[in-house]
């Protein structure tokens, strides 16, 4: 569905993606980990076109998308929720999620499936989007990106400052979306939350792929967490 | 919606505290009527800056220019149909008012796609160089000015139904003043409502805030943006027209003179919001007025003491836009 080759990416006069290589199977969700400043963010601006590559190719599909322009890259039915959520804080729920709908007003059945989804936007639908706490922002956010169906998602770090009982919401909510046929990939740090919903991993370290495989194996390799993410076992049960 | 109130609730206590100061109602009345008028116009020549600044973050300094524009282009168009402005009868003078309005705001907005297409695309996103490329653009179109218009002020007598005054008691309103009031509310009504009610406003509140995730969700924010700059510019080319026939003149420095009052209201609105505009243009409108007749020497810096004591209040203006 999504894959990167070599992709390199300049930030000023920093190089920070040094050739990235992987790929997001279609209908898996794929999570991308790696230490803060590992360049996740970066891989996912990148693929969005919020960042041009300077080397490489990013493929969707059967589209080359490393040159197009951020609309258009949407328009092939790629949602983005950024780190920092990207929520309009002037602009009702109601109003943040109309205007994802790019087709016109949202269908009801699925607005009825998201609200079944994330019960707190029913409550809110006319309240300011600032005025949602920070986990009900972080709802809106992938709910926005869900509105209508797409193909791809890309989400960084939805777990980013949820409580332990929210990130539990979350995880059934993903679950939920899995069972569409959407293909996904997730920037976390949340090791609990990887495991729980990855099927395949991708590992990043200073601008670099450098581990790719299945999750629940890096799941039940403590020493390989260890030497990539320098998790210790004892702080995920 | 508290929160939203006290700006209105400033503009009432500034409106009401004038009273004893000036004493005598009949003047205090005409004081306000001009203040308003005077705050709407400012507010036709300012709400398109906002926009222009809060959604693409952009400092247009050649705003100005589009006002004298506007104040040209009208000024001649009334100027060649002096028989039907000078005739007497409503009828008659719309039939030049209406093209000259129209002339002022299809030229400014001309004016505005060119200045966006050649000056400020290549700069989009490096205020230095924005403030260096518009001052420059302005300095070319104030020559052109000249070159096509001569350096000289050119008197230019209002249309005979726009004169004149509507008495109430002692108290004497300028029947041209309670047309701007007029056009500046309609002005406002209808650009709440195709924010607050269309989709492309609600593209616009939503570039205003965060224009890079509007891309991401899939709209090309570029044409909105070509889009909110010709309108704003066509907007200043109406209070250019509003501001010619007010002065009875035009001359080549005179949007440049209104530019200080339009960033001060830009200012002190919070910039990119529409509502603060608007609040802010009826303030500063109100407080040279009264100023102007208290205490005349410090009409001017009565307007940038406005400014510091709402900045003080709230830093990012009356009615601050989320970033
Ligand atoms: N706008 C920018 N300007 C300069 N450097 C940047 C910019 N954005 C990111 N970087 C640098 O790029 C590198 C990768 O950043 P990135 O945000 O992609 O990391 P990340 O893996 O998402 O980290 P985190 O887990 O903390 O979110 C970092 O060294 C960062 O300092
Ligand atoms: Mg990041």
């Amino acid at each position: 569905m999504l894959s990167l080759a070599g992709v390199n990416t300049h930030i000023g006069q920093y190089h920070i993606l040094q050739g990235v290589d992987f790929e997001v199977p279609r209908g898996s969700l794929t999570m991308l980990l790696g230490r803060n400043g590992a360049g996740k963010t970066t891989c996912l601006r990148t693929i969005m076109g919020m960042w041009r590559a300077s080397a490489g190719r990013v493929l969707c599909g059967a589209s080359e998308i490393q040159d197009m322009k951020t609309p258009e890259i949407a328009r092939l039915g790629i949602a983005y929720v950024p780190e920092n959520m990207g929520i309009f804080a002037g602009l009702t729920v109601r109003e943040n999620m109309l205007l994802a709908a790019r087709g016109g007003a949202p269908d009801e059945k699925r607005l009825a499936w998201i609200f079944g989804l994330f019960p707190a936007l029913e409550k809110f639908w006319q309240t300011a989007a600032g005025n949602l706490s920070g986990g009900q922002k972080q709802m809106l956010a992938i709910a926005r990106a869900i509105v209508e169906p797409r193909k791809l998602l890309l989400v960084d770090e939805p777990t980013k400052g949820l409580a332990p009982a929210i990130i539990g919401n979350m995880i059934e909510a993903f679950r939920e979306l899995k069972r569409t046929d959407t293909t996904i990939l997730v920037v976390e740090q949340n090791f609990h939350f990887a495991q729980s919903l990855g099927d395949a991993v991708a590992v990043m370290d200073s601008g670099r792929i450098v581990h790719r495989g299945r999750m629940d194996a890096l799941a039940a390799d403590s020493a390989l967490q260890a030497k990539l993410l320098g998790l210790s076992l004892e702080a995920h049960p | 919606m508290k929160r939203n109130g006290l700006p209105l609730a400033l503009l009432a206590v500034l409106v009401l505290g004038a009273l004893p100061l000036v004493a005598s109602l009949p003047i205090w009345i005409t004081l306000t009527v001009a203040g308003l008028a005077m705050g709407m116009m400012i507010f036709m020549m300012a709400s398109g800056l906002t926009l222009v600044f809060g959604l693409m973050d952009v400092m247009n300094f050649a705003h100005g220019v589009f006002i004298s524009v506007g104040a040209y282009a009208a000024a001649s168009v009334l100027l060649a149909l002096k028989g039907q402005a000078q005739a007497p009868g409503l009828a008659a003078n719309l039939l030049a008012i209406g093209p000259a309005v129209l002339a002022a705001m299809a030229l400014a907005a001309a004016l505005g796609w060119f200045f966006e297409r050649v000056i400020i695309r290549p700069v989009y996103g490096d205020h230095l160089r924005q403030i260096l490329v518009t001052m420059g653009g302005l300095i070319v179109v104030e020559q052109l000015i000249i070159v096509i218009w001569g350096p000289d002020l050119i008197p230019l007598p209002r249309p005979a139904a726009l004169t004149g005054s509507f008495i109430f008691g002692d108290a004497a309103i300028e029947r041209y003043r309670v047309l701007a009031v007029a056009v500046g509310l309609a002005l406002f009504g209808a650009m709440w409502l195709l924010l607050n009610r269309t989709r492309i406003g609600l593209l616009v509140r939503a570039g205003v805030e965060n224009a890079e995730m509007v891309e991401a969700l899939g709209y090309r924010i570029r044409r909105l943006f070509v889009g909110v700059f010709v309108a704003g510019s066509a907007l200043a080319g109406l209070g250019g027209a509003m501001w010619a026939m007010y002065q009875e003149s035009v001359n080549v420095q005179m949007g440049m003179q209104v530019l200080v009052m339009i960033f001060i209201v830009v200012i002190i609105g919070g910039l990119g919001s529409v509502s603060g505009c608007f609040v802010g243009a009826l303030l500063v409108g109100l407080m040279a007025n009264y100023t102007g007749f208290l205490a005349p020497k410090l009409a001017l810096g009565s307007n940038i003491l406005l400014m510091v004591l709402v900045l003080l209040w709230r830093p990012r203006g009356l009615y601050p836009v989320a970033k």
